[in-house]
């Protein structure tokens, strides 16, 4: 399939995704937490799932742009500011589950006001909103010049970058080095915060020493690799798609393939470490989590999802001759990207859906206090309807902001080679 | 200035360490945080109302709640032994905390575990009744992202605050017991069909909420010590039958509830007389309700 049909697909996807999601939001906002699945045993399901998994998202895109914006990356130029642009993305898209999952929405503030900082979650949340208004300085700054030359344009385009010049005119080269060195500035603080709240989301479970599965000192650092990894993947897939697409992207797009690889190897290793110690140690509540996971009713997300689709097949791809034929790679990309709901999904639920006190899933009859768990269709819907915002988010983005290394209005574009001699 | 929670409940005479933060005083507070004292002075300098300088001097409500917040050497500590021996598994306790607290379903503060045991000359298994521990070190106070729930100075109660509470349930992630439930809204068929139950409210924390679907629908619920039945001074009295649902009901007298700061205290003396196991010791939580096998 050629670009423009993969564009038309993203589209068709983006706009049914984000319509049959409104179902599960209007029954959310309306009727409460009543229908979903989780429960007082497994008090976390797949909302939470899908925030650690796009939170990853974000961190690894933002990190791999700082490739560009740091350590001044030549091979990345061409995907840096899409590379933001996706860690923007996907941090509103984490946002907006995790926010599905509170038992009062409009209370959201109260994590701001009332901070325990003992609480990694509080610790996280701070950090991330400095990040998303980082993340939004960058962005602006990167796209700045580009707005200003196309500010001119007649037409609904030209409306949209005069409104997001915020008033801004200047076209000089100076202004460019000035926002190049901003970006600089901006991306060198970012690195450390990204690393240092994505680890605190991995520390967010591992501090839980009630919850065996994820009391471990590897989970920060799994999740910092993780999130490489499938931002990585994510941002494949995302070149192969968007500006001029897998043509244009080539080398890109193949560079990416080889790092992500690596990362993949070194994850699939962490992994492999934390079930053989653990497996050799045999300490019941220790292995409870990961005999769900290889052995629970849900085996196949391990055995087909996360480890076939999501781990073999791209490796395999990635490593075959395959590796040359960015339509290939990008593919692989997808399933890594793909597979890792897989693995956030088994980040969450196993850590949760063993007995804490023996026989309490028993103890009263109730639906709520069960440790079976199967996400409800809201809340799929719900779901569905992010990942259909985030489709559409990228389409508008394709449509409407300046690409890579051109302008609109035909001003010379800004070399970022020139920008960092 | 009276809270919400007081003009509530009326005339009753309810102590404002009972009290948790209305919503009224949870905004002013955030008030407070965002601008900071000089914002607070900037105001009262700018209306010259004595309204508005009264609200910047009064004491933070939080603080009323942990009894000004300053580590003092607590008063009660409050705590159970549970017999498993004498427990025959009749489950009136898990009724009565039902009846005393008005829990919906699926959120029940105490439940009765029971487990097997192998090579016994009878069929008995061991029961357990399983309220909140209230443990020393709760890992579920550290981990809330506001510092809805906490321990509170004067007893050692572990409460939540129904109106800073978001309903992340971190804390229930965290409590090595599963003492903590979420109220997902659910009701019971005659609170969902309105009938005359429906209007008895809950008179947990001495607050009366009514069931409307806000709080604490979409709050995480727990044990509380029945800490509502306490007099001012924070005394129970079993006599007056101000006690804990639970242990007020147990048929063969399982539970024993009182004060471990009083050494001449029924509980007191059984962990000192008896060998009482807690569970998890491992995990350095020091629960406040032992069991005697």
């Amino acid at each position: 399939m050629n670009a423009r049909g993969l564009k038309r697909l993203f589209w068709v996807a983006g706009v049914t995704l984000f319509g049959v999601g409104l179902v599960g939001w209007y029954d959310r906002l309306t009727q409460g937490l009543l229908n979903v699945n989780f429960s007082s045993v497994v008090p976390w399901g797949l909302w939470e799932a899908g925030y650690i998994y796009f939170i990853g998202l974000s961190a690894g895109s933002f990190l791999i742009s700082s490739l560009v914006y740091v350590f001044n990356v030549k091979r990345f130029e061409g995907i840096g500011r899409l590379a933001v642009f996706t860690a923007i993305v996907t941090l509103v898209l984490a946002l907006l589950m995790v926010w599905a999952g509170l038992g009062h929405m409009p209370r959201v503030w109260h994590v701001l006001a009332y901070a325990n900082f003992k609480s990694p979650m509080a610790i996280i949340i701070w950090l991330y909103s400095s990040y998303l208004l980082l993340l939004v300085a960058e962005f602006w700054l990167l796209l700045r010049r580009d707005l200003v030359a196309g500010a001119g344009e007649p037409g609904f385009r030209g409306t949209v970058y005069r409104v997001l010049t915020l008033g801004s005119r200047d076209l000089s080269e100076a202004a460019a080095r000035r926002d190049r060195r901003i970006v600089r500035v901006l991306a060198t603080i970012g690195v450390p915060l990204a690393t240092i709240f994505h680890g605190g989301v991995g520390a967010l479970f591992g501090v839980v020493a009630a919850r065996p599965h994820w009391h471990s000192g590897m989970f920060p650092i799994l999740f910092l690799l993780s999130a490489l990894v499938s931002g990585g993947a994510l941002l494949m897939v995302i070149t192969a798609v968007f500006q001029d697409g897998w043509r244009a992207n080539r080398e890109t797009l193949l560079a990416l393939g080889r790092m992500v690889l690596g990362l993949l190897l070194l994850d699939v290793l962490f992994q492999l470490s934390e079930f053989l110690i653990a497996f050799y140690g045999g300490i019941p509540s220790h292995i409870a989590g990961l005999k769900l996971i290889i052995g629970g009713s849900f085996w196949f997300v391990f055995w087909w999802w996360q480890l076939l689709l999501g781990t073999l097949i791209p490796i395999l791809l990635l490593v075959l001759p395959t590796r040359k034929d960015p339509r290939w790679a990008s593919f692989a990309g997808l399933l890594i990207a793909a597979g890792f709901l897989g693995v956030r999904l088994n980040i969450v639920i196993p850590g949760l859906a063993v007995e804490e006190i023996r026989g309490i899933s028993q103890a009263i009859a109730s639906a709520r206090m069960t440790t079976n768990y199967f996400p409800s269709a809201t809340e799929w819907l719900v779901t569905v309807g992010v990942v259909g915002l985030g489709l559409l988010l990228f389409g508008v983005g394709e449509l409407l902001l300046p690409k890579e290394e051109t302008s609109a209005s035909g001003v010379m574009p800004i070399s970022l080679k020139r920008s960092f001699p | 200035m009276p809270t919400d929670a007081q003009r509530r409940i009326g005339g009753v005479p309810m102590s404002v360490e009972r009290k948790v933060t209305s919503q009224a005083l949870s905004r002013r507070e955030l008030v407070e945080r965002l601008f900071g004292a000089g914002a607070s002075a900037l105001a009262a300098a700018l209306s010259g109302g004595a309204s508005v300088a009264s609200l910047a001097t009064a004491p933070p409500a939080r603080a009323a709640v942990q009894d000004g917040g300053i580590p003092t050497k607590r008063k009660f500590r409050y705590g159970m032994v549970i017999d498993t021996r004498r427990c025959v598994g009749c489950r009136a306790c898990v009724v009565a905390c039902k009846a005393e607290n008005k829990t919906p379903p699926g959120v029940s503060y105490t439940v009765v575990v029971e487990e097997a045991v192998a090579n016994r000359f009878d069929e008995k298994p061991i029961f357990m009744t399983k309220p909140c521990f209230h443990c020393e070190n709760p890992p579920c106070v550290d981990v809330c992202p506001v510092s809805a729930t906490f321990k509170r100075e004067r007893d050692g109660i572990v409460v939540i605050d129904y109106d800073r509470c978001i309903g992340c349930r971190y804390c229930i992630t965290a409590c090595p017991y599963g003492a903590r439930y979420f109220d997902f809204g659910e009701d019971y068929a005659p609170v969902a069909a309105r009938t005359a139950y429906a209007a008895v409210p809950s008179p947990e924390y001495g607050q009366f909420r009514p069931r409307t679907g806000s709080s604490p629908v979409g709050n995480v619920r727990k044990c509380t010590f029945c800490l509502h039945l306490q007099d001012s001074e924070g005394r129970y009295d079993r006599k007056a039958g101000r006690w804990p649902a639970c242990a007020k009901t147990c048929t063969g007298h399982a539970i024993f509830f009182g004060d471990f700061n009083d050494p001449e205290s029924e509980v007191s003396k059984l962990v000192r007389e008896r060998q009482p196991v807690r569970l998890k010791e491992e995990l350095g939580t020091e629960p406040n309700v032992h069991y005697l096998l």
